[in-house]
């Protein structure tokens, strides 16, 4: 293999590129990344960064000396891939042929349908959006958050934490219960009603009042929430609008096996853009975690690499964190709706507990607020859990 | 040269926290190596030796910085700044350590929780 390019210049892409430089590849490395910046760490800009206690250099995710031989690409778009000859299309016009292909374009936050981008509407996924709305927020006044995932959640924590009035609205039964389910998701969202947040849950949002700037938030119910500032939090989107066409398998995002490779051969994918195959789930499964799109890209460097021959171990299962208000929340495994949830060590009332899921009584999933030692534990058995019992699932 | 404890305490793949201060873990890892680093994160107060050993690097239990253990230094943000390294000494049975006496890279809200996310 003598010319690998990269599509995407974010910590998926990163890590593929140190991977590749690790594994041995000497050749042409190419990093193509729509964003003018070099590669930044995401997780900040809804916490440290928003709140304005860390600036722009520390999210930097290279080293100082750092030299991994590449051509950078940035703020340049690939707006089109041949699978079969790995031919790329760039937003300049221009094309670009190589051997090996990583796709690491991660994803892009959702817009709300129908409605204006009005001054004073944000999405937070990228450092503009970051930078917008922590210029924002310095006014002051009243935020609504719409959505209930951790990014609006994170948002909410940061707001109240600079004196702002914070309201959350939305459609779910609780805040978070589409990742850690209705009862847990509820346990976590008290942190928001005891730092003083308004929660309205189970209610769509309609669309945004406002002419110059936006004013409220109409819920589907009629009812209008004032807002001097909106944050949609409503979830992301696979960026992989741009493979139709090229021959690579899509669902929710590029359909790869366990090992990162793509229906095409040469072209691997990795990081939020990426459903890798799970065996213990049966099925693919888009893992949008800091720490998944950095540890699963030596698995899909390998798997370039080798053609597709590398076995690989099973990646360690997800795992994620999110810091609201000062309470450490941690999560690893998987969880349905099916499963069952029990509280193992301390109380929701103290806001610290440890909850571990099950599915027909085997811990799939497990739950930390403010409970880092036991959360690792339960971290290390779901992860050693998951090979041995590989023969017996199969 | 402090002692820390009998070998055959520290089992390959544990790690063993001293209540020095700041406090100091030593680390046995799978291949049989013994490395010794400051204990808190330099990112936020987290203690690593109830984070993930891994070689020889051991992942931070909260935002998942990897430290390299011969040298400290991060592989990722959110830890920017390297642990202090310090040097194992095995004499006998008994492991010891020779602290080091540079200036540690504590974090800034080391004892007092995170400063992040909007603690009110
Ligand atoms: C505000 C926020 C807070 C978060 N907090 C946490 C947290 O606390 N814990 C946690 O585990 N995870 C968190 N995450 C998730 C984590 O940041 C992501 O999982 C991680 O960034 C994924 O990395 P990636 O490289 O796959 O994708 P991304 O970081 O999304 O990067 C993809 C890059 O590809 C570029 N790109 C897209 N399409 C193209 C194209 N066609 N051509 C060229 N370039 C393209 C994009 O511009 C982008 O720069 C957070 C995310 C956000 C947005
Ligand atoms: S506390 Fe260690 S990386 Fe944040």
């Amino acid at each position: 293999m003598k010319s690998v390019a990269i599509v995407g210049a974010s910590l998926a892409g990163l890590s593929a590129a140190r991977a590749l430089r690790k594994q041995g590849y000497a050749g042409r490395l190419l990093i193509i990344g729509e964003e003018a910046h070099r590669p930044y760490d995401r997780p900040p800009l809804s916490k440290e960064f928003l709140a304005g206690s860390i600036d722009e250099e520390a999210l930097s995710l290279e080293a100082e000396d750092e030299d991994l031989g590449a051509q950078w690409l940035l703020g340049t778009r690939a707006t089109a891939l041949d699978g079969p000859s790995r031919t790329l299309g760039l937003d300049d016009g221009s094309t670009l042929r190589a051997d090996g292909i990583v796709l690491a374009t991660g994803a892009s936050a959702r817009e709300l349908p129908g409605a204006r981008r009005l001054p004073g509407v944000h999405l937070l996924r990228t450092l503009d959006d970051a930078r917008a709305l922590r210029r924002d927020l310095r006014g002051g006044g009243r935020l609504v958050v719409v959505g209930g995932g951790f990014v609006g959640a994170e948002v909410a924590s940061t707001a109240r934490g600079l004196g702002m009035d914070v309201t959350l609205v939305q459609s779910g039964p609780a805040p978070l219960a589409g990742v850690l389910g209705t009862a847990m998701g509820r346990a976590v969202s008290l942190l928001h009603v005891d730092h003083g947040v308004r929660m309205l849950c189970g209610t769509g949002v309609q669309g945004l009042t406002g002419t110059d700037r936006v004013s409220g938030v109409v819920l589907a119910d009629g009812r209008t929430v004032p807002a001097d500032i909106v944050v949609l939090g409503i979830g992301s989107r696979p960026c992989t609008d741009w493979l139709h066409g090229s021959s690579v398998a899509l669902g929710d995002g590029v359909v790869c096996t366990a090992a990162g490779a793509t229906s095409v051969p040469g072209v691997v994918a990795v990081g939020d853009c990426a459903s890798w195959y799970d065996p213990l789930l049966g099925t693919g499964r888009r893992v949008e975690h800091w720490s998944g799109a950095r540890d699963r890209a030596p698995a899909a460097v390998a798997t370039l690499l080798s053609g597709g021959t590398a076995g690989g171990e099973l990646p360690r299962p997800p795992y994620f964190w999110s810091d609201q208000y000062g309470v450490r929340i941690q999560f690893t495994g998987h969880t349905g709706p099916a499963d069952s949830v029990a509280i193992e060590e301390g109380a929701v009332d103290d806001r610290s507990f440890l909850a571990v899921y099950r599915q027909a009584g085997r811990p799939v999933g497990a739950l930390g607020v403010n409970r880092t030692r036991s959360f690792m534990r339960w971290r290390r058995q779901l992860a050693g859990a998951r090979v041995p019992q590989q023969p017996a699932v199969l | 040269m402090i002692p820390v404890c009998r070998l055959a305490d520290l089992p390959r793949g544990e790690a063993f926290r001293l209540d020095t201060k700041p406090p100091v873990v030593v680390f046995h890892t799978e291949d049989g190596e013994f490395y010794a680093i400051d204990d808190t994160c330099t990112h936020q107060d987290a203690s690593l030796a109830e984070g993930w050993l891994e070689g020889c690097a051991v992942e931070c239990p909260l935002h998942a910085s990897k430290f390299d253990l011969r040298t400290g230094q991060a592989d990722v943000p959110p830890a920017r700044l390297p642990v202090r390294t310090h040097q194992v000494v095995i004499e006998g049975e008994t492991i010891h350590l020779v602290l080091s006496d540079a200036v540690p890279n504590l974090p800034f809200a080391a004892g007092r929780g995170p400063v992040a996310g909007g603690a009110t």
